[in-house]
């Protein structure tokens, strides 16, 4: 439980020597990117890593070459928890960030080829490619939150993943793994680690995980201890939450007092807390940057949108709306956009499985490209509501007044781009 | 039938619910109560005994290791196999339409022993099946093809105890040009979506087993829109 590295200090500026090739990748992604901007495409960030890739396949190691890199995964939070790591590490200097949310290795590359400048990187990353990215940039700190079902056409079984990760985890022996104890897939996966740090950071639904990672037998819970037949049981936390105090490696207690709602919030913020510790940022430092936090890439703010106080929350998967109803407003309107992209899953089997019977009682939308197949969960769910395909047309039919914008991956980012956020 | 609820069993929903299958226990029970029928749904835990006493069971799709602890379990404690000897309807969705057969082999190469309660064998294929699916002349549904969305990798092959739900036109399905299998009173598809939301005809169908007798009509224009509109995107 030692800090296994140290970050430059404040002022300290590494000077990148990267090779001509990696140089001009760099400057070719930068303007894919601005080109991609200008046509409205995106955020930019995607493109521009591809052409990175393309003109230098070794791009990704490179650009990360001689940095302190974080990387974060799991199936919810990454976003959250990057940002809030890269703000508490940026009180030390400049700090890499993939802020847009491209967590694919393009993203990466482009987020590293942004911030040449920047001694820390901090990277959300896709699950799925977590083994090649961490292959390629050899983090110090690696930080894993949850496993759940979340686009399973794409992605593939949640065990199948488990195994990867696993997998990639052993090949990173000089790797501190910060992991949630409380979630059975990912304290498998962390066991792999020689470097595990366990934060028993809670978990908001068991569903996905009741058949043991390692042998398929039933995970037997008791309170917050888990355990199986072959031996893998809950790892003994250093760190625990425990609603919104913080208990740290050395049994001190702080209270996070964050600005963003909820509980998985917290549970984010628990696993931050103790990966910058591992680089050296004490408890009570990092607590303090975190509440300087009010929104994550445009989640949680409220938007004035015609005679409408919108806040804008994304909930992409069963997990993510199990924590996201608690927060919803019981006397607003709720505006829910569900589209089904390659980003998304084509499969929105899933809304099955969020039991929006929780929203009786109030006017609610359903809207986005599947508003169709929402309009029949929420028929079943014998919540009254009405349909839409487009949800800015709904909120302008609502009476003035705060609206909940509850929307998956791409509905998000349309409404973000279209509430000019982004 | 009006005196007493039917009784749907939900079997291991915590460990057979993958493709959030409970949404078709949630279908069922409510197309029963706005015909004015009273209907309770058990879910059954992958601990407890299977009680041979219910009306109607649905089984859905699983990870191969939770399908094979399923398989385990169930033969363990033959309740649905004898609930399903004197006639209770029977309904698997993806692995449970894989476990109610003879036998499956898993993407490990091990072969697990089935429930048997359909005559079909599984083996994993060459690739992963995932899109959407639509079904046509299946019996008991008229001309309503049946919509939903697939994802599996076992490709099922039917012995003579066993026909087919329907014809393919869309999609993998057994991986043969047809999907599903049904023997009796015990049917199971590869489409999940979840299927009896997307295709009350089905539900409908299982009902009148349960009931004896047709149901009346219960015309949703939700639901008719959202079969359109995946029937439409499954030509594209
Ligand atoms: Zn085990």
């Amino acid at each position: 439980m030692v800090a296994t590295s140290s970050l430059p200090r404040a002022g300290e500026r590494t000077v990148r020597t990267l090779p001509a090739r990696t140089r001009l990748a760099v400057t070719g992604a930068r303007l894919a990117a601005a080109v991609s901007r200008g046509f409205g495409a995106g955020d930019g960030g995607m493109i521009g890593g591809l052409v990175a890739l393309k003109l230098d396949p070794a791009a990704l190691r490179r650009l990360g070459h001689g940095r302190v890199v974080v990387l974060v995964t799991g199936t919810n939070g990454k976003t959250t928890t990057a940002l809030m790591l890269s703000r508490i590490l940026e009180s030390r200097g400049p700090v890499a960030l993939n802020a847009d949310g491209a967590n694919m290795p393009a993203g990466v590359a482009a987020a590293l080829a942004a911030r040449p400048d920047a001694p820390v990187a901090v990277l959300e990353v896709d699950e799925n490619y977590v083994p090649y990215v961490a292959e390629q940039l050899r983090p110090a700190c690696l930080v894993l939150l949850n496993l759940s079902r979340d686009q399973l056409d794409r992605t593939g079984e949640v065990r199948a993943l488990e195994r990867e990760l696993r997998a990639a985890v052993s090949r990173l022996p000089e790797t501190t793994v910060v992991a949630n104890c409380d979630d059975p897939l990912i304290a498998s996966v962390g066991a792999a680690s020689e470097r595990p740090v366990w934060v028993a950071a809670g978990q908001g639904w068991h569903a996905d995980a009741l058949a043991c990672a390692r042998c398929g037998q039933a995970v037997r819970r008791e309170g917050a201890d888990w355990d199986c037949v072959c031996g893998l049981a809950r790892p003994v936390p250093g760190w625990t939450l425990d609603g919104d105090v913080l208990t740290t490696a050395d049994g001190h207690e702080l209270t996070l007092g964050l600005r963003l709602p909820g509980r998985a919030n917290a549970a984010n913020a628990a696993a931050a807390v103790a990966a910058a510790a591992q680089l050296g940022v004490t408890p009570l430092a990092a607590v303090a940057r975190l509440r300087s936090i009010g929104d994550v890439a445009g989640r949680y703010r409220r938007t004035a949108v015609g005679a409408h106080a919108a806040r804008l929350l994304l909930a992409k998967n069963p997990a993510g709306w199990r924590e996201t109803l608690p927060l919803l407003d019981p006397r607003a309107p709720v505006v829910i956009a569900v589209n089904s992209r390659e980003a998304d899953g084509r499969d929105v089997s899933w809304l099955w499985d969020v039991p929006f019977e929780q929203l009786r009682g109030r006017p609610v939308v359903a809207t986005g490209e599947r508003a169709s197949d929402l309009a029949v969960r929420l028929l079943y769910a014998e919540v009254p509501h009405t349909t839409s395909r487009d949800p800015l047309a709904a909120l302008a039919d609502l009476p003035p007044g705060p609206v909940e914008l509850v929307a998956n991956y791409t509905a998000f980012r349309n409404l973000k781009r279209r509430l000019g956020d982004g | 039938m009006g005196e007493s609820a039917v009784r749907i069993g939900l079997v291991m929903p915590d460990v057979l619910g993958t493709y959030s299958d409970s949404g078709n226990a949630t279908v069922l029970a409510c197309r029963l109560r706005w015909r004015g029928l009273s209907a309770s749904v058990v879910e059954i835990g992958h601990d407890d005994p299977v009680p041979s006493s219910l009306d109607l069971y649905l089984l859905g799709g699983g990870e191969d290791e939770a399908q094979a602890l399923a398989a385990d379990r169930l033969r363990a404690q033959p309740g649905l196999q004898r609930a399903a000897a004197r006639g209770a309807v029977v309904f698997g969705v993806c692995a449970g339409l894989q476990l109610l057969g003879t036998g499956f082999r898993t993407g490990d190469g091990s072969w697990q022993a089935g429930l048997g309660l359909l005559d079909a064998t599984t083996v994993p294929g060459p690739r992963r099946a995932i899109g959407e699916v639509v079904v046509r002349d299946c019996a008991g549904l008229g001309a309503e093809p049946v919509t939903g969305f697939e994802n599996h990798l076992g490709r099922t092959r039917l012995g003579p105890g066993s026909r087919p739900l329907g014809r393919v036109v869309t999609g993998t399905g057994n991986g043969d040009g047809t999907d599903g299998a049904v023997t009796g009173r015990v049917l199971a598809t590869y489409l999940h979506g979840p299927v009896l939301a997307r295709n009350p005809a089905l539900a409908d169908l299982l009902l009148g087993w349960v009931l004896g007798a047709p149901l009346p009509a219960l015309p949703l224009a939700e639901v008719g829109a959202l079969r359109r509109e995946r029937l439409r995107a499954a030509r594209r």
